[in-house]
């Protein structure tokens, strides 16, 4: 027991990777309507969208950008079902008939609009994997680019440039977060499985990955349409959340702004998804009253508008140079703990309370000895 | 088992390989070997569909592979070890061997081939929890070369196993081909390491400049008059 760090203990994992969290978020779910709420259904829907960027950029090697388009596919295509029919009559008429007087549960249309976006993500991966590293994300972000043209152009399916809204508010902290968990729960069996040992391979030296009989096209166009398919998912409730979408919100931005939570938390890993998109999210909140005049210390800071983004992007440009494999680096710990047996079953073992307690033991002894 | 015919390879509108035809039979180990730039690595890259090739064909089993793709080709049965040790630094020595295993699915099989790779180098049964980039550059060869039994393959390909190596280490890795070669596997060596490579094939092609311009049985060659001046520094 000497030498058993509080890391290793599953009952301290259970503690803070999964009771924590749970009863935080059940005090959030018995206040829907509240402020706080909002953010952590953000948060659960940003990491959704993260973990799935996770899966191309940290694990195959390749550096997509293209995640808003997606996200819109996702967003618009789920959209359409849910939509009651007279909304869809007013601002979609160009729609075949039977779409329009279609309606689907949630779930179908989340799934509809991950297939959706996985069927463009495999038709635009043929040329995508002929490109290689700054190449291949430009063609991402072009990706982007058709995609908001042809939501703006297609007016009678979409409504242009003005959008949809209406769209029936089903993204809450109960749906965000049963499918944050699924998603999570299905990437990491895919990373931990031997199809993704392949891509980590395909990632880390291609050349080798290829003597072992990997096939690198095969494994680039599938690991994209897998990314793409949670990318569509994640649209989708992004869209039931705001309950009003349009072109300009999957812009460039958005998926700039997916690719800093990724580099947040550390781009080879599933579990800094989780913290990326915590930090991304909460942050700004913490430094929004900067920007709109604050009182510390009884002097009146002026309004600076803006102030919370410099600041963001001076932890970014820290965060790179001081921990570039962002803040998870490759560690899994947190997923680990969260979908491993043993962390569950730590409860119920007496030896189990024993490493904890060695474990803050040890973690003290160390604190004096420095 | 591997039959070449006018194999051409370009880079781009540079010529690296001309015309070369040669062949493997089962159970024989064959070495090519020729300076740098000779055209060898090249070869040995197009036989196992790393790099397209523009004219000939290849044929390994008496099929021919010259269109196949490299995974398929692993799957055949003929396995490439690449140049300069590309291993999974990251990654520890057993997992990259099982990474060698991709392909298998028989689990019973794996560990039969994990069993030879260990038998073979136990060097790397000491080392198995460390990660393979830690390992010493000849080690990192013998993970490289275990790596590649792990697939079961019936031919390895084997690219300037002794680059970058001491004398020791140099004379491990062959010892261990010797091994392999004695129990019945195909091997052919490409090297710039003229003499070890002659020592332990049975035959020899010389390459020079994209064309075979010798071959032979190793003993013969190794006592040719021109391959002794051109690659084995003269007169002993």
């Amino acid at each position: 027991m000497n030498n058993v760090k509080l890391r290793d203990s599953n009952l301290f994992r259970l503690i803070v990777f999964v009771l924590i969290p749970l009863v935080f978020l059940i005090s959030c779910g018995l206040k829907p309507k509240s402020y706080l709420t909002g953010i952590v259904v953000t948060i659960g829907i940003y990491v959704i969208l993260c973990a799935s960027l996770n899966l191309i950029n940290g694990f195959s090697g390749m550096f997509s950008m293209g995640h808003a388009a997606f996200m819109a596919i996702g967003a618009y295509l789920s959209a359409f079902l849910t939509l009651p029919s007279n909304v869809k009559e007013n601002m979609c008429s160009g729609l075949p008939d039977w779409l329009i007087h279609t309606q689907a549960p949630f779930a179908v249309a989340l799934i509809v609009g991950g297939l959706g976006a996985m069927l463009v993500a495999v038709l635009i991966a043929f040329p995508v994997v002929r490109t290689k590293g700054h190449y291949l994300s430009v063609v991402t972000l072009a990706l982007i680019v058709v995609v908001c043209a042809v939501v703006d152009n297609q007016e009678s399916w979409t409504n242009g440039s003005r959008g949809l809204n209406g769209i029936p508010a089903k993204s809450n902290i109960v749906s965000v977060y049963i499918v944050m968990v699924i998603t999570l729960f299905l990437l990491f069996r895919i990373i931990r499985s031997s199809y993704g040992r392949g891509l980590i391979a395909m990632r880390d030296d291609p050349v080798a990955a290829q003597t072992l009989g990997i096939n690198l096209v095969r494994k680039k166009i599938s690991c994209f349409a897998i990314s793409a398919f949670f990318a569509g998912v994640g649209g989708a409730l992004w869209g039931h959340y705001l309950t009003a979408i349009s072109s300009s919100g999957f812009y460039f931005t958005k998926s700039f702004d997916i690719v800093e939570i990724s580099i947040i938390g550390g781009m080879s890993s599933l579990s800094g998804s989780i913290l990326g998109a915590i930090f991304f999210t909460v942050i700004p909140e913490f430094l929004a009253p900067l920007e709109s005049g604050l009182k510390i210390a009884g002097v009146k800071l002026p309004a600076m508008f803006g102030l919370s983004n410099i600041i963001m992007a001076l932890l970014l440009i820290l965060l790179i140079i001081f921990r570039r494999q962002g803040l998870m680096g490759n560690s899994e710990i947190i997923l680990e703990s969260w979908f491993s047996k043993d962390t569950y079953l730590s409860l119920f073992k007496k030896e189990e309370y024993q490493k904890l307690a060695a474990g803050f033991k040890n973690l003290f002894a160390r604190k004096k000895k420095q | 088992m591997l039959k070449v015919e006018n194999l051409v390879v370009k880079y781009g509108s540079i010529t690296a390989v001309d015309q070369i035809s040669f062949e493997v039979g089962d159970n024989e180990t064959v070495a090519m070997i020729g300076a740098n730039g000779a055209g060898k690595s090249t070869t040995l890259k197009a036989i196992s569909g790393l790099h397209k090739i523009s004219a000939g064909r290849i044929f390994f089993d008496g099929k021919e592979i010259s269109k196949t793709g490299a995974d398929q080709i692993v799957r055949a049965g003929l396995v490439q070890v690449p140049e300069g040790r590309q291993i999974f630094n990251k990654l520890s020595v057993s997992e990259n061997l099982t990474m060698g295993a991709y392909i298998m699915k028989d689990k019973d099989a794996q560990e039969r081939n994990r069993e030879l790779a260990y038998t073979l180098f136990p060097i790397l049964k000491e080392r198995a929890r460390q990660a393979a980039g830690t390992l010493s550059g000849g080690e990192q060869q013998m993970l490289a070369i275990g790596r590649a039994l792990m697939s079961s393959p019936r031919m390895l390909l084997l690219d300037e196993p002794s680059m970058g190596l001491s004398p020791i280490m140099t004379q491990q890795v062959f010892a261990a081909l010797e091994q392999l070669k004695k129990e019945g596997m195909t091997i052919l060596l490409i090297e710039q390491n003229a003499y070890d490579a002659l020592e332990i094939s049975d035959r020899a092609y010389i390459m020079e400049t994209g064309r075979i311009t010798l071959e032979g049985s190793s003993a013969d060659l190794i006592a040719d008059e021109r391959v002794k001046n051109a690659y084995l520094g003269g007169e002993l």
